[in-house]
């Protein structure tokens, strides 16, 4: 062979396979609200998305999943994830609106979020209508796989078995640990799809295991003052609130029961705002011994390497650990890409077939569950949910009882013995 | 015990609304003074209480300790968004005038975004800590001295129209610009310093609230739409009818909502609003 030849040939090779690179690009839409009350939640769901992306895309293989240092998909001869962001801002509609742009205009091969079950309601909507996979990592409306859809799958497990396990717990502290049975339950929670979904378990749940539910209050979220909501509750001397609130409000709300002095015996947080790490940080001392429903906990870490590493990951990129909400948004995104790569494909058939056939099992998951498998309603059946309490400004596993790192501490002491 | 509870609540609300006073008259001296009407107003109370943050965070210093240099600051920055911005306005349509304070509203807000991350921050210990307890009624300390600081501006700022030569070239300004030009005012600085006193108003109700109530971006926005029904409620232009409508909001607003359904408060704010406009027009002391 000439030299000019393989000059071409080399030149033509190059050309080919950067071709065949640009084609092969996958780009998934991520919807998360990256501005308005719930930025800071939205941009840590961002973060964890993009380091999935990064280290699937990468060589780094030390994590131990599969994919992850995989250098590109496999399965589309080494193709790269690029995730493209859209900002829905905690609005439906703008949720949609993106959710149509993304499919539109970067011909996204899926779409994931939205965090907020609203929001999640409108664009996966606009998903199935267009015949695109949308994942859900971390909305846990029940009703968002009760819809029928056919282009909807969600790796988290939903409200109900969140309702099903606090309730559980309650039975467990008396039965294991011989705490006396507390009676009276109040349910507190904003009033969009995730809190009335969440509310309307809990006091179905709560009459079912024979407690008395004394008062629910729904309120408007992202208001100036939650005074009237509090002083309600208080009225009604609950033993245990069972709350749903996003961040904002969760802070606003636990200031509100400390000015009016309003102590429960618990207070059981349904996840969202109270497992926000700006919730701890704002709150301080006060943020105590709230109890909240979770999927994940950093101290799982002792049971399970791999969530330390990953941790240990973020830590070094953002300086900041991983929480439920992005540790999710993190295994969705493994999550979709093995669908696509076992679709060997960016079509949106291939990537539902391969999204139904989902097999991953709970080891190769940062989460304390049994696996990835979806039901015919694109329900993940084998997720667990953790009951976590806040411990010297720290989220610790409480239950249940064999993954507890901790004791739980009960009643919740007073906000002056603090 | 429901006695309690229900003074509680009442004096909760009284103590919310004061706050809100605070916030709307800065507002509604503005558009008394110049017909404008200003949608980046919750913004200046967002650059309060990030003022009061950041010396908190920074140097040690607590919100009341630097609210008289977080007062001036924010004057300085509603005199500047005047000379820079408002004043190219003055005469254009109103449509012109709404887009540009609604995107000062917008800028300002993706600049404390960029600046300061979207988290939400808190001055976490404050000289003002602590609870008032009373007849078996408590309340924070911070929103009771935040709530007083809204009465003693607000008086300030009501002495100052009503008492000074100043104050009076203000108020001559907003009643007939014309006017009050042929008497040898410059109508320029008086809109500049109603723009600087508005900021003011709204920077010392964000240094009071910053000791309670945590700091994010997008504070303003939870603020703003009960300004704008105080302004509207109480008269537009009108200080002393902001100041009650606050009062009156806030009763409504925590108290309907503690006795009826909380769900509902707003409707009972903006039905209240409804009814007074409805007789009257003009709002409770607004001039016809």
């Amino acid at each position: 062979m000439t030299s000019p030849f393989r000059t071409f040939a080399a030149l033509a090779a190059l050309a080919l396979s950067t071709g065949a690179t640009a084609q092969e690009e996958i780009r998934i839409g991520v919807l998360y609200p990256l501005t308005g009350a719930a930025a800071s939640t939205g941009i840590e769901l961002k973060n964890a998305a993009q380091l999935a992306a990064d280290l699937i895309n990468g060589t780094d293989k030390s994590l131990g999943l599969p994919l992850a240092g995989a250098g590109g998909l496999p399965g589309l001869k080494g193709a790269k994830i690029k995730l493209v962001f859209a900002d829905h801002q905690g609005n439906p509609q703008v949720g949609a609106t993106e959710a149509e742009r993304l499919i539109a205009e970067h011909k996204v091969a899926a779409l994931q979020g939205a965090y907020f079950s609203t929001v999640t309601t409108t664009a996966s909507q606009v998903a199935e209508r267009n015949g695109v996979p949308f994942l859900n990592a971390d909305s846990s409306s029940p009703a968002l796989t009760q819809r029928g859809f056919k282009w909807f799958f969600r790796t988290t497990p939903h409200d109900e078995l969140f309702v099903q396990n606090a309730f559980e717990f309650l039975r467990d502290l008396q039965k294991k640990k011989g705490f006396a049975q507390p009676k009276r339950i109040a349910i507190f929670a904003e009033n969009t799809e995730f809190g009335t979904g969440a509310a309307k378990l809990q006091e179905r749940y709560a009459k079912e295991n024979g407690f008395e539910v004394v008062e629910k209050v729904l309120y408007p979220p992202k208001g100036t003052q939650l005074t009237s909501e509090v002083q309600k509750l208080k009225a009604s001397r609950p033993d245990i609130v069972m709350q749903s609130s996003y961040l904002g409000d969760a802070i606003l709300s636990m200031k509100t029961y400390k000015d009016l002095g309003f102590l429960p015996t618990a207070l059981l947080a349904n996840d969202a705002g109270f497992n926000d790490s700006e919730f701890l940080k704002t709150m301080g001392k006060d943020g105590n011994f709230v109890i909240s429903r979770e999927v994940w906990a950093l101290d799982l870490g002792a049971k399970k390497p791999v969530i330390a590493k990953a941790n240990a990951l973020l830590q070094a990129r953002h300086g900041v650990n991983f929480n439920g909400n992005s540790a999710r948004a993190f295994t969705g995104v493994f999550a979709l890409a093995d669908a696509i790569n076992r679709a060997g494909s960016t079509k949106p058939e291939a990537i539902q077939k391969a999204l139904q056939q989902t097999n991953i099992a709970g080891a190769d998951l940062i989460m304390p569950w049994g696996g990835i498998q979806f039901d015919a309603t694109g329900q993940n059946t084998k997720g667990a949910g953790i009951i976590v309490q806040v411990q010297d400004g720290k989220y610790v596993t409480v239950w249940p009882f064999d993954l507890a790192s901790k004791d739980v501490i009960w009643p919740m002491p007073g906000w002056d013995k603090r | 015990m429901t006695v309690e509870l229900l003074l509680q609540t009442l004096l909760s609300g009284v103590l919310f609304g004061l706050v809100y006073a605070l916030v709307a008259i800065g507002l509604t001296l503005i558009f008394g003074v110049m017909d404008i009407v200003n949608f980046a107003h919750g913004e200046f109370l967002m650059f309060g209480m990030y003022a009061a943050f950041w010396g908190f965070a920074l140097w040690g210093l607590d919100p009341i300790v630097t609210l008289p240099l977080t007062t001036l600051l924010l004057f300085g920055v509603g005199v500047a968004v005047y000379r820079l911005v408002i004043r190219r306005i003055t005469d254009a349509p109103m449509l012109s005038q709404i887009f540009a304070t609604f995107g000062l509203m917008i800028f300002f807000r993706g600049l404390a975004q960029y600046l300061w991350k979207p988290d939400f921050r808190s001055v976490d210990h404050t000289i003002v800590a602590g609870k008032v307890a009373f007849a078996g009624l408590q309340f924070g300390l911070p929103q009771v001295v935040a709530a007083l600081g809204a009465v003693a501006t607000t008086a300030a700022v009501w002495a100052f129209l009503r008492f000074t030569r100043l104050g009076a070239a203000l108020e001559a300004t907003a009643a007939d610009k014309e006017a009050a030009a042929l008497m040898g005012i410059d109508a320029q600085k008086m809109f500049a310093l109603a723009w600087g006193i508005g900021a003011a108003c709204a920077g010392v109700a964000g240094a009071l609230l910053a000791t309670y109530y945590p700091v994010f971006p997008e504070v303003g926005s939870t603020f703003i739409l009960v300004a704008f029904v105080l302004v509207a409620l109480g008269g537009f232009g009108s200080v002393v009818g902001a100041f009650w409508a606050g009062i009156l909001v806030g009763i409504v607003e925590v108290l309907g909502g503690f006795l009826w359904d909380p769900a509902y408060k707003m409707v009972l704010v903006l039905s209240l609003y409804l009814i007074v406009v409805w007789f009257r027009p003009q709002g409770l002391m607004g001039k016809a």
